[in-house]
């Protein structure tokens, strides 16, 4: 069975898929670094539901993609629009930085697979879920703990730890704090960089299920960043294969590892099998 | 026409120390400081005859403010005649010919080290506070052209965050000095290390107030009548020292801000911090006619 990817097969295919109208469309991202192309003429849309796969081999942009989808990073060309009920449509690179800022930590979480990276290390648990309150305008106290609580539970957090400090936790429970701040004001998107890839294997199956858990009761929009194609395989509605910071393949998961059409795509699949 | 008519005859130094394009330029800062309030202006912190870190910020602005016709108040944590107290004091009046006072009634500049006078000031008066640390993020973020950017974008919530954790760990705000509080509703302010007590006086105060760190090069101000709220969440209130039931033992006064003083026998005594009040409570009981102004707490409740 060779894979249609028109937009007629993927509406045959993928009805549920396409008669929502895109969370997220990115068009012609390029970005450079130097001499490093990390991203090439880059196309991506997300619907709202669904678990989106980026899978691809180290260094093959996609981080930076992810970064992009945050607003940290601004590309060389292209435009990246998000449809929010509060919002008006618009390249979001063309927002200021405040903009930015307050538009990510309203609508956007992220969870990195370098816990240093989106954790205060040294405040407690539950205070690096309130700040992202803090920063939305909360100012009860007692608001802040139960809505940093109820985060943290979700992400299945032990909760007689939420004041422990993340130096203190294991690699699974910091991703877990990193996971109950970036769903705590229940984001539009939730995006996930390699988000178990410095775990033990029993530890990284039991942060997936909460991940899959959390997707099923909330129905959260997931961006998911791997390079462990197994990973991908149990998450991930549609994927899409990078290399070299070229898109090479993209389409629903089941096609992907049944049906592989780009040779690297094949190499992969027959690797991983 | 000769040189001599052209210029002014020798004098040692310059009228009020700094020469007259420091004042212009801290002339500059201030008016700026004034525009936006509670934002951090950098200026270039000239040299004084004494050490950075004893108040050569507090001591600039004051140079650069005071003229002929200028009445003088210095203190250092409330007290006049503190050895630091009365040598700016001396010094500011002998480079400007300015009237040396005690009295917050009488003074037109009151430079102050952490303390705000308990005498409510006026609109014609001007509060100089001595500033060691300017910067309310240093502690959440070390990198200072970050935390500008945090301030430029009002991103407090690191700043917060740091509140939010006292609670936690300790059950309550420590922080007891220095309170960060919003000015105008748009900049975070450190009120230099004025205790709890006083940032309330600095709230639509009709004074306008300067504040002025020498050794870090920056200063802010709070303009008259302008908003200054301690950031607390909403049901955590703001809570001042609580010296309401001390008692001096010196002048009998009750109800301000008290400097304690430990006993050999392991307990305290208190004496009122605003030591000029004090003295003139004294004064006013032994039948002097002494004019006490109104005060910003009475019986130790904030009711200005
Ligand atoms: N900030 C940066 N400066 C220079 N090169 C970078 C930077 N970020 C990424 N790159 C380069 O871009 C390419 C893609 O990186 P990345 O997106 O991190 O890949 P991945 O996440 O797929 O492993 C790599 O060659 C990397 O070295
Ligand atoms: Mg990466």
């Amino acid at each position: 069975m060779s894979l249609d990817l028109t937009p007629a097969a993927l509406e045959r295919e993928a009805p549920r898929l396409m008669r929502a109208r895109p969370l997220l469309t990115m068009n012609n991202i390029s970005r450079s670094f130097g001499d490093v192309r990390a991203l090439r003429d880059v196309d991506a849309t997300v619907y709202p539901g669904e678990v989106m796969g980026i899978v691809g081999e180290s260094g093959s942009g996609k981080s930076t993609l992810l970064r992009m989808m945050n607003l940290e990073d601004t590309p060389d060309t292209g435009d990246y629009r998000l449809r929010l009920p509060d919002r008006e449509d618009g390249n979001l690179f063309d927002l200021t930085r405040y903009q930015r800022r307050m538009l990510c930590a309203r609508h956007i979480g992220i969870v990195y697979q370098n816990p240093h990276l989106g954790l205060l290390m040294r405040q407690s648990s539950s205070g690096n879920v309130a700040e992202r309150l803090l920063i939305a305008g909360e100012r009860s106290f007692d608001v802040l703990r139960a809505r940093a609580r109820e985060a943290l539970d979700a992400s299945e957090f032990p909760l007689e730890r939420m004041d422990a400090r993340p130096i203190e936790l294991s690699g699974g429970m910091q991703q877990r704090v990193q996971l109950a701040k970036a769903i705590a004001l229940e984001p539009a998107l939730l995006l996930l960089d390699e988000p178990t890839t410095g775990l033990d294997v029993s530890v990284q199956a039991l942060v997936l299920d909460t991940l899959k858990r959390l997707q099923r009761d909330r129905k959260i929009t997931m961006v998911l960043v791997s390079h462990d194609l197994g990973v991908i395989r149990t998450m991930a509605d549609r994927v899409m294969v990078m290399r070299h910071g070229q898109v090479v393949e993209q389409g629903l998961a089941d096609q992907i590892f049944q049906d592989p059409q780009h040779p690297y795509t094949q190499q992969l699949v027959h690797a991983k099998l | 026409m000769s040189l001599a008519s052209l210029t002014k005859d020798w004098a040692a130094t310059s009228y009020g120390f700094l020469d007259a394009s420091a004042k212009r330029e801290l002339r500059r800062k201030m008016l700026k400081a004034i525009a936006v309030p509670g934002c951090q202006m950098p200026y270039a912190s000239r040299e004084v005859p004494m050490a950075r870190g004893w108040g050569t910020g507090g001591l600039q602005v004051t140079l650069t403010l005071v003229n002929p016709a200028s009445t003088v108040k210095v203190i250092d944590q409330g007290a006049d005649d503190g050895v630091n107290a009365a040598s700016i004091r001396r010094f500011i009046s002998r480079v400007s010919g300015a009237a040396e006072t005690w009295d917050t009634l009488s003074a037109s500049i009151v430079q102050s080290r952490h303390r705000v006078p308990e005498e409510v000031m006026r609109e014609d008066q001007i509060l100089v506070l001595q500033v060691p640390n300017p910067e309310p993020l240093r502690g959440v973020e070390p990198n200072m052209s970050i935390a500008r950017q945090m301030h430029a974008d009002a991103d407090y919530g690191k700043l917060w965050l740091t509140l939010y954790e006292q609670i936690v760990r300790k059950g309550r705000i420590m922080q007891g000095a220095a309170y960060p509080s919003m000015v105008n509703g748009r900049h975070v302010m450190t009120p230099s290390p004025i205790p709890r007590w006083d940032v309330p006086k600095l709230n639509m105060a009709k004074h306008l107030t300067f504040l002025s760190a020498g050794r870090e090069k920056r200063l802010f101000a709070v303009p008259p009548f302008t908003r200054v709220e301690p950031l607390v969440f909403s049901d955590r209130p703001y809570q001042v020292e609580e010296h309401a039931h001390l008692t001096c033992r010196r002048s009998g006064l009750s109800g301000y801000f008290m400097n304690e003083i430990p006993q050999d026998n392991g307990g305290s005594t208190f004496e009122v911090s605003d030591s000029n009040l004090g003295i003139k409570a004294i004064q006013k009981a032994e039948g002097a006619p002494t004019e006490i102004g109104e005060t910003w707490y009475r019986d130790g409740e904030y009711s200005a």
